[in-house]
């Protein structure tokens, strides 16, 4: 057989290819507009990273091993709802405090870890494709949401908003709560992917799940712990997403998987699975989300061009992973 | 055997092939006559495939010409060659697997009558070429249905339908059985007397020596001998390929068998065994024979918790429940499967993936102790003799480094019984004798070995005992002095043997 040495420079290109593009859009971006590069503006463009960001990062881990969950947004309007509801329920007995967060958040990422479980298991245990799946369950959470609601919005008590309110808009050395909390998933999902028997036993799975099982991986049980961890990150970004707004309706999350899935196939995550890194979904969302900003900060295209030119994006990107590829 | 030698139909003159800046090919010269059998053997990576690829115009020759009826010619894609009469039949089957048989013999050149297709015709001109090749499988069935051998049949159909002046073989009969491979050779025999100039590679050499009138031997890239098969005999092609004196490719059955380590009773695996009994020692090499399709594969999944099964099974005198193949593991059991392509290793990733992947525990303190799998590896590659680049991904290495690869990964969990399903399938015969001395020095450390194999010559030569199996049931056993090969198919045929009680139950009822 023949031994065509893989180029390891195209493998770099891949590698540099999203960063590349990030850093283009920044120059262009502090050209086009001075308040860009402002603190304010970092500071927005961040927070507003964070929610797409942790759902990104459980997302990685999902397409890495193969799978795929189209029910992230429907997923994370479904929980915030239910959240709303059932702190508001408790309100009278609870009163505002500490205690009555601490409940919805608790309820936010139970209500996520389920909602994993029963994507992972009806993939893992029963064998049906993830996107049918994931499809149906998207469809569910949508229209329970919607129900929920009774077709309208569901609002958190105004005492209990403002009191919760500082878990978005506070933090500590004016860096917003939002911003770290993203900061921690990233680094402990990058740690999980690179250097744990979890992470290489995902790409792995995706990469080839016959060679996994006979090799000895519990290939059900990394898998059904990928939708679970995916759910528990949305129920994160619930938390962080409910004090913005304080409110949830059948429009909230909208095309927020697309947006996840993007971001992680933009950062060079393989769609067909076997390789992953969170890095680089980072680098995707930042660029998703940088796009929307220059064009509202600008007014050489008009903002509701936005999903064209992510769009557009999302295909180079695959293009480019397509090209990257040609040269074995 | 051929007539005269007359002029070559296609032919490489001084053919270089460089990927990046390595030369894999150094100037190879080879001929190809109409109504002759051309054997092109080597050790893996000797550059057999991509001489081969060159030939059916898959890649170009980097200098040197491909020479057509004389003519230099530079085929702009493998579609042009094969309109101009030259076929390959490749190692991995390229066939549709959801398409049906008759759908795959005419994909691309499908018959039509005005807008529509001929299906009539397709099927009735399939189900004769088929048949020609006493090959009885349905038409309609898809790929997915058929067995290995059924699939090489299927290539070779297609093969034979496009008016093939020149027909190029990649290891036909590596997954084929001894009565499938009288059948290619009778249809080799056929096309030869029809005028086809034929190409084959194989790692069997008693097939050469049956078949080929014309011999290429290639190692590292370049030719070393070439000429009429019949100025050669089986010995001096095996050392002319490996470049050394071969001594004995089987070691010496020195094992002095222990305590039994493994005891299976009643082992049932729904739909492919049934009642299968053994016991096995340590220090002992348990050879498993039988046909394709006589559940050898599949009992041995079963026992290592591959696919449900039902049985007593005791390791070491303890009786052990085994549902998934981790808990086999660690029990110390280990299945290392025949497909190593599919099954065996992930072919996008490099060495240290693949060697860690099962052992993966071992490496893992919260972390990945990346430098200990470096360390891992080195150990491997000097143990097992693993050569070629770290930097590439597995799927660029040869077939036999593959196998090492995939040996030293089972290794790494230590495990004291080990089943190697086909061990030495398509790799050459250098590497064999050395995977055949792995195995017995395993032995001779005291683990229990089962080696399942369809080379009848590798289970008599390695094994201290042998189980052949057929249709699901252990047929019989042999020891030491009954391990021959008429006793083997005997048993593996049913000749000579009453029916099993169950069916002639069956039977009365």
């Amino acid at each position: 057989m023949s031994t065509a040495a893989a180029s390891p420079r195209k493998v770099q290109m891949s590698v540099i290819g999203p960063v590349l593009a990030l850093v283009i859009l920044v120059i262009a971006g502090a050209l086009m507009n001075p308040n860009f590069l402002g603190l304010d503006n970092i500071t927005n463009v961040l927070a507003r990273s964070a929610f797409i960001g942790i759902i990104a990062v459980g997302m990685t881990f999902v397409i890495t091993s193969g799978g795929l969950d189209l029910s992230v947004g429907s997923m994370a309007a479904f929980i915030a709802g239910l959240m709303i509801l059932v702190m508001n329920k408790l309100l009278p007995s609870m009163g505002v405090g500490v205690p009555i967060v601490l409940v919805g958040m608790g309820v936010a990422l139970l209500a996520g870890i389920v909602a994993g479980l029963i994507n992972g298991l009806l993939i893992t245990r029963l064998g049906i494709e993830a996107f049918i799946v994931t499809l149906g369950s998207m469809g569910i959470y949508r229209s329970l949401v919607t129900w929920l609601a009774d077709g309208g919005t569901l609002s958190l008590d105004f005492g209990l908003r403002t009191f919760y309110q500082p878990v978005y808009y506070g933090g500590i050395f004016g860096v917003t709560w939002p911003i770290i909390v993203f900061a921690l998933v990233v680094i402990m999902g990058e740690m999980l992917m690179r250097s744990t028997a979890f992470g290489r036993h995902c790409a792995a799975i995706g990469s080839n799940d016959q060679v996994a099982k006979y090799s000895s991986v519990r290939v059900g049980r990394v898998r059904l712990l990928t939708y679970v961890m995916l759910g528990a990150l949305v129920g994160v970004a619930v938390i962080m997403y409910v004090p913005r707004l304080g409110s949830a309706s059948s429009a909230t999350g909208l095309l927020w998987e697309l947006e996840a899935i993007a971001a992680v196939i933009i950062g060079g995550t393989a769609l067909k699975g076997g390789f992953g890194r969170v890095w680089g979904t980072v680098v995707g969302v930042l660029i998703l989300v940088l796009i929307g900003n220059l064009l509202n900060l600008t007014d050489y295209v008009s903002p509701y061009l936005n999903g064209a030119i992510q769009g557009a994006i999302i295909v180079l990107a695959v293009v480019l992973q397509r090209g990257s590829k040609a040269g074995q | 055997m051929g007539g005269a030698v007359t002029e070559p139909v296609l032919s490489l003159s001084g053919v270089s092939r460089s990927f990046g800046p390595i030369e894999v090919l150094h100037g190879i010269s080879l001929a190809l006559a109409p109504g002759r059998v051309h054997a092109l053997i080597g050790e893996n990576g000797a550059g057999k495939s991509t001489t081969m690829k060159i030939l059916a115009g898959y890649q170009p020759p980097s200098s040197g010409d491909v020479l057509l009826d004389g003519r230099p010619v530079a085929f702009a894609s493998m579609g042009e060659a094969e309109r101009l009469g030259i076929s390959m039949i490749h190692q991995e089957f390229n066939l549709a697997e959801q398409l049906t048989v008759e759908e795959n013999i005419f994909l691309g050149r499908e018959l039509k009558r005005g807008l529509f297709l001929d299906k009539a015709a397709m099927r009735a001109q399939s189900r004769a070429l088929l048949d020609r090749l006493q090959c009885r499988v349905a038409t309609d069935r898809p790929i997915s249905d058929l067995s290995n051998s059924d699939k090489q049949m299927v290539e070779i159909a297609r093969a034979l339908s496009r008016e093939t002046r020149v027909l190029i073989m990649d290891e036909p009969t590596a997954v084929l059985t001894r009565a499938e491979t009288s059948i290619l050779m009778e249809q080799v025999r056929a096309l030869r007397a029809a005028g086809t100039a034929v190409l084959f590679t194989s790692h069997k050499l008693d097939e050469v020596k049956e078949i080929a009138d014309d011999l290429t031997i290639m190692r590292d890239g370049a030719v070393v001998w070439s000429g009429p098969a019949s100025e050669l005999d089986e010995h001096g092609m095996a050392e002319a390929m490996v470049g050394r004196e071969m001594s004995q490719l089987y070691p010496a059955k020195d094992g002095s068998p222990g305590e039994v380590v493994l005891d299976v009773s009643g082992l049932t695996v729904p739909g492919y065994a049934e009642d299968i009994s053994f016991t096995l020692r340590a220090g002992e090499i348990l050879g498993i024979a039988g046909l394709i399709g006589s559940g050898r594969t599949e009992t041995f999944e079963g026992l290592a918790g591959l696919r449900p099964a039902s049985g007593a099974v005791r390791i070491k005198g303890r009786p052990v429940t085994i549902r998934h193949n981790w808990e086999a593991l660690d029990l110390g059991l280990c299945y290392l499967t025949e497909d190593r392509k599919t099954r065996g290793l992930l072919l996008q990733k490099g060495m240290r993936e693949n060697l860690t992947l099962q052992a993966l525990h071992r490496f893992s303190h919260g972390l990945l102790d990346t430098r200990a799998e470096e360390a891992a590896l080195d150990r491997a590659i000097r143990d097992f003799d693993i050569r070629g680049s770290r930097e590439v991904t597995v799927g660029h290495l040869s077939g036999g480094n593959q196998q090492k690869l995939l040996f030293a990964k089972t290794m790494l969990s230590d495990p004291q019984i080990i089943v190697i399903d086909e061990p030495t399938r398509g790799i050459d015969i250098g590497t064999k004798q050395q995977m055949y001395e792995f195995i017995r020095g395993l032995a001779r450390e005291g683990r229990a070995i089962v080696v399942i194999s369809s080379e009848m010559q590798e289970v008599i030569g390695l094994a201290d005992r042998v189980l052949v199996m057929r249709q699901g049931r252990i047929a019989g056993e042999l020891t030491t002095d009954t391990i021959t090969e008429d006793a083997i198919v005997r048993l593996a045929m049913g000749v000579g043997e009453p029916k099993p009680v169950a069916l002639a139950k069956e039977l009365t009822e």
